[in-house]
């Protein structure tokens, strides 16, 4: 059972969680504590901090992540065709070439239109 | 009372001279017992996968065994890069603390735990301390999938011998995981931009994640050639697949090899896909709020992040732990992986040396345009590659194809790199700045010419049907000529009776 | 009754995961927290799915959920800074809570015990036949298999990033002329 064989990966990453909570806690335990305002207003070269807290993120950040989902399953979608392609031959290079070729269209759209431009 | 330099090498000899005679005898009696493993009595040896003692207690040694060894070279991966790019730029690097700065990790790691804890206000705290944790725990466990040699066998108490595999967990989806493992990582940087308190910060972050994620899309194409080629998502077998130096994937596919370490070089934002870190140095970017150990867990998660990516690499396209088998000699494979480990850190170290820093829009262009369509390519390249050696049952025909291809992208990226210098060369102003492409930014790349290309073979299809239309129209006015616009101007009508 | 074994641990273990993620989701008035939340109770489903002896369908939903949709809402919830402080309470809510929760019951009563519960199912052990990811793959392409799912499934992403590409224009021109 597939189950026994990521076992394993449990235990690592409960490892891995200690370790990571345990170097965070260190530096609370051993270090000094002295907060004044001027350590803890937020850093901006040294100056006081100029305007509101957060300005709007442009949206070219959430159009990159929308194209990074649709080329992310595209990808998914290539792993079981890729693993079993010794035995599928020519007719599965077609179908996952006409799945590519129309993402391809799509990409050169979105190419075309400027959505990878300024970035 | 202030110890004496020789006190200090002298005492740094010793322990190294222990270290070194323990390690040889140690690696002399397990090569001897495990050199011909048909010394121990079959009977005798039991598979770890079978015995539930074994089975429990075996992956917890081992985690624990490679989150140490991996720690340590995490520590001494920082004095080799600062070192070595010292040597690099003419100059020493650490040699003041301990025998040749050998102890330099260790005051660092002193320095950074009683530093402050400085918490700014108004920050989301939960948000603030889990961001440094998501950024190292997918790090740690991303080489659990990675065999670090073949099976060895380990005596126990119990006088059995097991055979244990070295590796966390050889589960058949390792290409997969290793790619969800590395997306986990991105979002540690989100989550430290927003969780500090100040908008440099969160631009950081944000920026710093949009890169991670343009590169993730080539570095899974490329990471499914290796797949397609061994047939195979374990990463067991594709090593196996590996044995000998001449059936290194990166003699079958060096395209898809040299896209997966361009885009490691960019996942771990290493140079020169550094900007994150070169925000440090500047003013902000998402660890700009973070001291103490808290920083040295972000610069951890970099360090570690480039010794398992330096892995993922020779696992997948360098052979693995293989160079020559070492099915007969197993304590050789950790040895190897960690020889061609080295060399990979000392790559990243070299080209952290040499080249510039790419500027943003540079490398968000080159992450989408160029690097995209060529992992493109080049899974197409394998693919095309493997059916035909598959049909024709020859592997001289997959050798042929593959050539081919190899030769048409060299040739093709050879010819547009000449392209562009002509172009620069022959401008007909030479103090014509608007148009120059540097200036413009307008990009002329491989990607360039792959969109005109591909653009050029979905139009044939519509360019047909625009021939048969018009063809078609042709024939319906055979019997007459079309009417021009002059024609059907109104005229003035002939008085009848002429 | 139970056995505890090994997998009826790893089972209640993400099923809290699951379940507690999402009372998190719903529950949070921080939407950022929200979506760390989120986070957890998608982890507990890929517990899940390895569970049920899927491993590709674990990784995929690591991959996929965790590692582009929820970066995904993150950088909505960024995109719309105001709403990580909400501070309001509705209290008009509790006759359309009350209906929920009666639909659900009535799901569980009227079509989920019937179904799944009773002793048939429920000891029925897990099938020997462990399909493969070559299976998922030869089954994606085959005539017999999905193939035309498949590629209309490549039609409907490149309908998503025609759309998102029209709505992010309009929204980036729209931040233009401001």
């Amino acid at each position: 059972m597939t189950l026994q064989a990521f076992a394993p990966i449990g235990v690592l990453i409960i490892i891995a969680l200690i370790i990571g909570v345990i170097i965070l806690m260190i530096s609370r335990v051993f270090g000094p504590h002295n907060p004044s305002f001027r350590k803890n207003a937020p850093y901006e070269s040294g100056m006081k901090p100029i305007g509101p807290g957060t300005r709007r993120m442009p949206v070219k950040f959430y159009l990159v992540a929308v194209l990074f989902i649709i080329f992310d399953v595209e990808v998914i979608f290539f792993m079981p065709w890729a693993v079993a392609m010794r035995d599928l031959g020519v007719y599965g290079l077609i179908v996952m070439g006409v799945f590519t070729l129309i993402l391809v269209v799509g990409f050169i759209y979105e190419w075309k239109k400027g959505a990878l431009e300024w970035e | 009372m202030r110890i004496p330099r020789f006190v200090w090498i002298i005492g740094g000899l010793i322990l190294l001279a222990a270290v070194l005679v323990g390690g040889l005898l140690v690696t002399i009696s397990l090569v001897t017992t495990m050199f011909d493993p048909n010394a121990i009595d079959p009977g005798a040896v039991i598979k770890c996968s079978t015995s539930s003692g074994c089975s429990t207690i075996y992956p917890i040694i081992y985690s624990l065994i490679l989150v140490v060894v991996i720690l340590t070279g995490f520590a001494y991966t920082t004095l080799w890069e600062r070192k070595l790019l010292a040597w690099i730029q003419h100059r020493v690097g650490p040699n003041r603390t301990g025998p040749a700065g050998l102890l330099q990790p260790l005051a660092d790691a002193i320095k950074l735990i009683f530093k402050e804890d400085v918490i700014p206000d108004q920050v989301d705290k939960v948000v603030y301390y889990l961001a440094p944790v998501l950024k190292v725990v997918p790090v740690l466990i991303i080489v659990a999938v990675i065999p670090f040699g073949p099976d060895i066998l380990v005596p126990w108490f119990d006088g059995n011998w097991y055979q244990v595999p070295l590796a966390v967990a050889d589960i058949n989806v390792g290409v997969l995981y290793l790619l969800g493992v590395t997306s986990l990582a991105t979002y540690g940087m989100v989550l430290a931009g927003w969780g500090s308190n100040n908008k440099y910060a969160t631009i950081g972050g944000l920026r710093a994640s949009a890169q991670m994620i343009s590169y993730e899309l080539s570095l899974g194409l490329a990471m499914a050639v290796p797949v397609i080629i061994a047939g195979s998502m374990s990463l067991g077998d594709i090593v196996d697949a590996q044995r000998n130096i001449w059936q290194w994937f990166v003699f079958q596919n060096p395209l898809a090899a040299g896209i997966l370490v361009l885009t490691l070089f960019a996942e771990v934002s290493r140079a020169p896909f550094d900007l994150t870190e070169a925000e440090q140095e500047l003013t902000a970017g998402y660890m700009t709020e973070y001291s103490g150990m808290k920083f040295a867990m972000f610069m951890m998660a970099e360090y570690v992040g480039m010794i398992a990516v330096s892995v993922i690499a020779v696992s997948m396209f360098f052979g693995g732990y293989h160079i020559i088998p070492v099915d007969n000699v197993p304590i050789l494979g950790p040895l190897f992986l960690i020889l061609k480990v080295f060399i990979a850190l000392s790559l990243f170290i070299w080209v952290r040396a040499t080249l510039p820093r790419i500027r943003y829009d540079r490398l968000m262009a080159l992450g989408w345009k160029v690097l995209l369509p060529l992992s493109l390519v080049a899974v197409a390249w394998t693919s095309i590659a493997v059916v035909l050696g598959e049909e024709t049952q020859s592997s001289t025909a997959y050798g042929i194809v593959s050539l081919i291809f190899f030769v048409v992208i060299v040739v093709g990226g050879f010819l547009f790199l000449r392209g562009e210098n002509q172009d620069a060369d022959t401008a007909q102003d030479p103090v014509d700045l608007m148009n120059d492409p540097v200036v413009t930014g307008e990009p002329r790349s491989i990607g360039w010419v792959l969109l005109n290309l591909i653009g050029g073979l979905i139009a044939v299809p519509f360019l047909m049907v625009k021939a048969l239309l018009t063809l078609l129209e042709g024939l319906g006015s055979a019997g007459g000529e079309a009417p021009t616009s002059d024609e059907l101007a109104i005229e003035p009508v002939e008085p009848a009776g002429d | 009754m139970i056995q505890f074994d090994f997998s009826t641990i790893a089972f209640f273990v993400f099923a809290v995961l699951t379940l507690g993620g999402a009372l998190g989701v719903v529950t949070n008035r921080n939407l950022f927290r929200g979506t760390i939340w989120l986070m957890v109770s998608l982890f507990g489903v890929a517990g899940l799915y390895v569970l049920l002896s899927a491993p590709f369908l674990a990784a995929v939903q690591v991959l996929v959920y965790i590692g582009a949709i929820a970066i995904l809402f993150t950088f909505a919830v960024m995109l719309t800074r105001s709403l990580t402080r909400l501070n309001v309470r509705y209290t008009r809510l509790w006759p359309s809570a009350l209906g929920a929760v009666l639909l659900f019951a009535m799901l569980v009563i009227g079509v989920i015990w019937p179904v799944f519960g009773g002793n048939e199912l429920y000891n029925q052990p897990i099938s020997d036949v462990v399909r493969t990811t070559t299976d998922l793959g030869v089954a994606l392409v085959s005539g017999e298999g999905y193939v035309l799912p498949f590629e209309v499934a490549s039609i409907l992403l490149t309908g998503a990033m025609i759309g998102a590409i029209v709505i992010a224009r309009d929204a980036d021109e729209e931040e233009m002329e401001q």
